[in-house]
């Protein structure tokens, strides 16, 4: 893998390198469909998307994908449990009005979770905040406060409390910083200041 | 392109006979039936790139071109059937036929009895969609297709949904517009309530009115008039008409036609007795409201485990009358049957009628959905 591609190719490309091959793969909130259909192709996995959004799902539909449109935040309830390998939450979870309930419920459904999100704890993050006094703006959070999509946003350290609460196991973490993947992981405190972006594999 | 080259151009409604009975539902033996359909396009060597379309409550077999020159209006789905359109008829061989019970060419209750020589009228017995869908089958194999592709919007979709469980073998893709698994209580009443106008015209005559002078033409056009409120959303009236009178800017004072909602509907119910015929509009509203796959499997979960089929399923935003919780009930019993499926609900103000304009969204959907099938996406 290439050390530096932009943040979200390389975010696909965490993905698809983490994503077992023939696996069966629900991605929730799956956007056009980019990603579900990179699985498709190069993993040979099958899978289906969830998005909320009409031009996303007509925009996957005509990748050839199998998409429905919904609300992740309304549960999984149509799904069996256990009944897809992975389930992606990619770039969504902070956009959740029950972000909570809706990993629950991708463990429910998933043998394996797959979540990203933007760090909240990192330095440039919390600079904006001190420094200049506004809520902070930047590549991956470029919204205003008032139409941003993202409603709970969180750091990487309150996700190691929250999976510690809900007895789920991190068994993969990636830490993207500025377009690269963070090779040595650091110390927890410097891992929550220093990546932009974190990515975990779950189980419960 | 224009619109002249993309049309199917002039086609015609042929005719199949069925001359030995088939078993209704009910258990009762019917026949012969007549089937009205039109084809367009090409059967391929392999007989599997047909396209059967199911059409809604009062469609006929038209669905596409013209009957002639001076035709003035199109079949119902034009839009969507032809050259290039979403039922690409370059590709597919699309058939439509008029179902069981009509008035349009198919057998249905105005059909003339052979032991009797009269009309039907009210001893044709009650049909249900499962019985609408043995007679397209019965065209279908006539037409030598081996497989196909099934869709509909309404109570097209209810045939489409009962042709993916009853001959799975068949059905390859499933493409479901605006419709249910089964009709709320809240349809069901609205279909009584046109019932009821029929049945209480003075000139219903028990049904037994063809020939007659007087027709029960009033009841008729007081059930279109009710379908028509249901096919309509409340954004879609006020665009439409608003609170505006219809012949002056204040009121008449009297009971006479004052606003423009009520010159509409009264011209939806005229022209509609001139077209369609009050003993079919009861037997196929009937066989809408006993509809309903979770009750005969058990469950709809239950009733997908046979089919096949990939399915489509398309939603309105306004539609009140076959709202998007019930295209999600579909699938969601679907997903839980493992089956492949795709979902979208399209935002239109058109309330229910939006599967019959809102065609260039429905055609970028149905594309891609088919385009997969043909593998080229």
């Amino acid at each position: 893998m290439p050390d530096f591609i932009d943040s979200l190719h390389l975010n696909y490309a965490v993905i698809t390198d983490i994503i077992q091959e023939n696996s069966k793969i629900l991605d929730l909130g799956c956007g056009c469909g980019t990603l579900l259909k990179l699985l498709i192709d190069k993993k040979n996995c099958s899978g289906l998307g969830i998005d909320i959004n009409q031009n996303n799902v007509i925009e996957s539909i005509q990748k050839g994908l199998s998409v429905v449109q919904g609300d992740i935040d309304e549960g999984l309830k149509e799904f069996a449990d256990r009944e897809f390998d992975y389930v992606i939450l990619n770039q969504t979870l902070q956009s959740t009005e029950k972000p909570d309930f809706v990993i629950e419920e991708m463990l429910r459904a998933g043998k394996k979770g797959v979540v990203s999100f933007p760090n909240f704890g990192y330095w440039r993050v919390r600079f904006y905040l001190f420094f200049k006094g506004r809520m902070p703006k930047s590549k991956m959070l470029p919204f205003n406060w008032y139409d941003t999509p993202n409603i709970h946003l969180l750091t990487v350290e309150d996700f190691f409390d929250f999976c510690k609460e809900r007895d789920i196991t991190i068994t993969k973490s990636v830490y993207i910083k500025r377009g690269k993947i963070s090779k040595n992981p650091f110390n927890r405190i410097l891992t929550n200041l220093l990546c932009e972006e974190a990515l975990f594999v779950i189980e419960k | 392109m224009n619109d002249e080259q993309k049309s199917v151009g002039i086609t015609q409604t042929k005719f199949f006979n069925i001359p030995d009975k088939i078993t209704l539902e009910s258990g009762t033996e019917f026949g012969p039936i007549q089937v009205a359909y039109e084809t367009y396009g090409t059967l391929n060597k392999t007989k599997d790139n047909a396209i059967l379309l199911l059409h809604a409550l009062t469609g006929d077999a038209h669905a596409a071109g013209y009957h002639d020159e001076n035709d003035k209006k199109p079949g119902w789905w034009d839009d969507m059937v032809g050259p290039d359109k979403a039922f690409d008829t370059n590709k597919y061989f699309v058939i439509s036929s008029n179902m069981l019970g009509g008035c349009s060419g198919t057998t249905g209750p105005c059909s003339i009895n052979p032991e009797t020589q009269k009309p039907y009228g009210l001893s044709f017995p009650v049909i249900t969609i499962e019985d609408a869908v043995k007679v397209q089958k019965r065209l279908v194999e006539f037409l030598g297709v081996k497989k196909l592709i099934v869709a509909g919007g309404s109570m097209g979709g209810m045939q489409a949904l009962e042709w993916s469980i009853t001959n799975a073998d068949m059905v390859e893709a499933v493409i479901i517009i605006a419709s249910t698994s089964r009709l709320t209580a809240q349809g069901i009443a609205f279909n009584a309530v046109g019932r009821n106008a029929i049945l209480s015209d003075p000139n219903f005559n028990n049904g037994d009115y063809y020939g007659k002078e007087k027709q029960p033409e009033k009841g008729l056009s007081i059930a279109r008039m009710v379908g028509h409120i249901t096919y309509l959303c409340e954004e879609s009236m006020h665009k439409k008409f608003g609170r505006r009178f219809q012949y002056s800017d204040k009121p008449n004072f009297d009971f006479n036609i004052d606003f423009q909602v009520e010159s509409y509907l009264e011209h939806q119910g005229r022209t509609f007795v001139d077209r369609f015929d009050a003993n079919s509009y009861l037997y196929i509203t009937k066989a809408v409201d006993y509809f309903d796959l979770a009750q005969k499997h058990g469950s709809l979960e239950a009733a997908f485990e046979k089919t096949n089929a990939r399915f489509l399923v398309m939603s309105f935003t306004s539609d009140w009358l076959f709202p998007t919780a019930q295209s999600k009930e579909i699938v969601h019993a679907l997903i839980k049957a493992g089956k492949d499926v795709s979902f979208c609900e399209i935002e239109s103000p058109c309330g229910h009628d939006a599967f019959l304009l809102e065609f260039e969204t429905q055609t970028k959907i149905v594309k891609s959905f088919l385009a997969k099938g043909e593998g080229n996406a």
